[in-house]
């Protein structure tokens, strides 16, 4: 059984609660005394139905105001498959919480109201899914009951997204029409659609081919930290504890450390106290070299012959997420991998309308959950991939040193 | 490629494993939080894995309310031992003596809360800089919106609305003087993944989670065990039964559920039947809805 994990963006009228709802109860994922909880206090705020929104909107401000405020992670399982839902709210002002959403998520599942079709929303979720590289997209036209369960309507909205989508970076789309609230091709087929040959919502969800999402090409390993047990049966013991980023690492393979440019040859890998042959994505393993050679925290093994970009200058697509803009010539700490160097954002080169896609030129400034192309100089070499060929090694987060939040969230893009 | 495919037990494995890397690299002297119950035996368990050959590099921190079950106290001790790390407890009933807090009164009475002083002091006189938990996602509500690395102001208190975003694997836990961190490893893993993974990897658990013979009293929808601290209420009567619990706490608040699981293969099974959450059989979540939510804004768990 392995893990698919997927987010979910939208707001209450699109049904998006409803269809998390439904999966999770029909998967029996709801607890009696949680589904008891959430009806009374329904019917204590005089709603006729039950609000399974209720069930993902944990914090009293959000249960006050009626709105999901932060991303909120839902489990479930069926025989197949364990799923992490990362439950996002839609709204504009919540492009942070969608974004870190997404940057975990195998799949983005995008919810579409029949009777309106496309609108301004869909647009941002799916350009947020292309930015941040999710393999998968579903896109579920939901309400299908309140349209007659109309074929044409279904066709005109996949036909709208495809020509918008192409404009995009999205490998794979699939589109089902549903009903949340009736359940039409949520767990089962609906006879109201006899016109739709594709599986079900959840048939997909369970089926879809995620394990070569990874990146098995490139080998890459931030060191996390040393293990010396300075033991008697370990005496001469030091392993790089880490987890292998992409690629794939095995046993006798020539590997070289940056930045140092020592090289070496793999010895053994420990997957916990077990020695294995081979080493690949997302494992946490401990490697140990033939050579005693200098290695700490932040650097990276590879293999001689496909190695990173180093530069101290970086192009990246960068997420401002704190409510203070950035200050005049401020420093950050850029986080990469297990890596950290202080930075400054030396340009910003434009900003982008995450609703049309299009660029804003001239505008040097960056408020809370804009997304903008700048360019990021480091007080050291940064061992990094494009975002594009891998998510690991492409990602950054930068950190106000002064109030040491996390202000920003970006991807790395191909040095020129 | 599909020969490099994850279970989803491994892959929740490698991620706990990251986690507890991460905390030993960004943090000076970190605390894993250590309470004899199953979700805590889990992240001792994959602690060991993270640090193998090395000793694992954190010092267990057990807040006693000193209403135990007298099996976690011996089961703690046994694994403090067999690990070779060190032990540092909180006391609830010293917090009491020295008059830090004051003890509940009334007939839900329970040392529930008094934890939150007692366990926010002794990260203060042992200077951690973080608290490793086995709190899940999936538990409660308010879990659902905790961080994995989760901030903490200098009174303790978590805030919910500032958080910082958490994405990719980049874990931020950089603090000011006085602040400090709480680590969540096995954020994303359900009761089931927790059983699931206990069974694979053989591990030791207290005996209270396997069905035994046990007086107890039938209290708010429970059956609650009966101890030296039990005041009988009109109606109430002991009685024997064969039951199970599905969390280990304050034995005064922890209530069991009938059983016939004996072996920790039948847990499972009964865990993937269950209509229940685990949580339901503690008063602590019973208060109010947001009851979990409040006590963690001041620095509960």
């Amino acid at each position: 059984m392995e893990i698919l994990r997927f987010t979910t963006a939208g707001s209450v009228d699109d049904g998006k609660s409803t269809l998390i709802g439904r999966l999770l109860y029909d998967s029996k994922s709801i607890f009696e005394d949680q589904l008891e909880q959430v009806s009374e206090t329904s019917k204590r705020k005089g709603l006729e139905h039950v609000d399974l929104s209720l069930l993902t909107d944990g914090l009293r401000a959000e249960r006050e105001q009626g709105i999901t405020i932060d991303v909120a992670y839902r489990y479930f399982a069926t025989p197949r498959r364990k799923f992490i839902i990362a439950d996002t709210p839609g709204h504009i002002q919540y492009t942070r919480n969608m974004v870190t959403g997404a940057s975990t998520a195998n799949l983005a599942l995008i919810l579409v109201d029949a009777r309106n079709g496309l609108v301004e929303q869909t647009h941002r979720h799916a350009i947020i899914a292309s930015l941040l590289q999710i393999p998968h997209m579903i896109v579920c036209v939901n309400k299908m009951d309140l349209v007659d369960y109309s074929e044409e309507k279904f066709e005109q909205i996949q036909a709208d997204f495809k020509e918008f989508a192409a404009k995009l970076n999205l490998k794979d789309i699939r589109f089902v029409p549903i009903s949340a609230l009736k359940g039409d091709n949520v767990v089962h087929r609906s006879e109201q659609t006899p016109w739709y040959d594709g599986e079900t919502l959840l048939h997909t969800l369970e089926t879809i081919y995620i394990s070569s999402d990874n990146n098995y090409i490139d080998p890459r390993f931030a060191v996390q930290t040393i293990i010396r047990p300075h033991s008697d049966a370990f005496h001469d013991f030091r392993g790089y504890a880490g987890r292998i980023s992409s690629g794939v690492f095995r046993k006798g393979d020539d590997i070289i450390a940056l930045p140092s440019g020592f090289t070496s040859k793999v010895k053994d890998i420990y997957l916990g106290e077990e020695k294995v042959e081979e080493a690949f994505p997302p494992q946490s393993v401990t490697i140990t070299l033939e050579d005693d050679i200098d290695i700490s925290r932040g650097d990276m093994l590879v293999r001689p012959n496909n190695q990173p970009q180093q530069t101290q200058d970086l192009d990246v697509m960068l997420c401002w997420m704190d409510d203070q803009p950035p200050r005049p010539r401020a420093k950050y700490i850029i986080m990469h991998t297990t890596n950290e160097a202080r930075c400054m954002i030396k340009d910003i080169q434009y900003k982008m309308n995450i609703n049309t896609l299009s660029r804003i030129e001239g505008d040097k400034s960056l408020a809370m959950n804009d997304i903008a192309r700048v360019k990021i100089r480091t007080t050291k070499p940064i061992m990094s991939d494009p975002y594009k060929s891998n998510r690991v090694t492409g990602s950054i987060i930068l950190v106000d040193e002064a109030t040491h939040q996390t202000v920003a969230a970006g991807m790395i893009r191909r040095e020129k | 490629m599909s020969n490099y495919q994850l279970s989803h037990l491994d892959e929740l494995e490698a991620e706990a494993i990251y986690i507890l890397r991460e905390v030993f690299a960004q943090f000076q002297n970190p605390a894993l939080l250590f309470s004899g119950g199953k979700d805590s035996i889990t992240v001792a368990h994959l602690a060991k894995k993270a640090f193998y050959p090395a000793k694992i590099p954190f010092t267990f921190l057990h807040v006693d309310t000193g209403h135990n079950f007298p099996e976690t106290i011996a089961f703690r001790d046994d694994l403090v031992k067999d690990l070779g790390v060190r032990l540092a407890v909180g006391s609830v009933q010293e917090s009491i003596n020295d008059g830090r807090v004051l003890e509940e009164t009334g007939a839900n009475a329970s040392r529930n809360k008094l934890q939150i002083t007692t366990l926010l002091d002794t990260i203060e006189d042992e200077n951690f800089d973080v608290c490793i938990g086995g709190g899940r996602r999936d538990e409660e509500k308010a879990r659902a919106k905790e961080r994995f690395f989760s901030h903490r102001d200098e009174f303790g208190q978590w805030d919910p609305k500032r958080q910082r975003p958490e994405l990719w694997n980049l874990f931020n836990g950089k603090y000011s003087q006085g602040e400090h961190f709480r680590a969540f490893p096995i954020s994303n893993w359900t009761e089931f993944d927790v059983w699931q993974y206990i069974l694979r990897e053989k591990i030791e658990i207290p005996s209270l989670y396997l069905a035994h013979e046990r007086d107890v009293i039938w209290r708010d929808n429970t059956w609650l065990p009966v101890s030296e601290y039990t005041k009988l209420r009109e109606g109430e009567k002991i009685e024997k039964k064969k039951i199970r619990f599905r969390t280990l706490g304050d034995i005064t608040i922890t209530g069991g559920i009938e059983s016939d699981a004996d072996t920790v293969e039948k847990v499972v099974e009964e865990v993937s039947a269950m209509r229940q959450t685990e949580r339901g059989n503690r008063s602590d979540d019973k208060r109010s809805e947001t009851s979990m939510e409040d006590r963690k804004k001041e620095g509960y768990f």
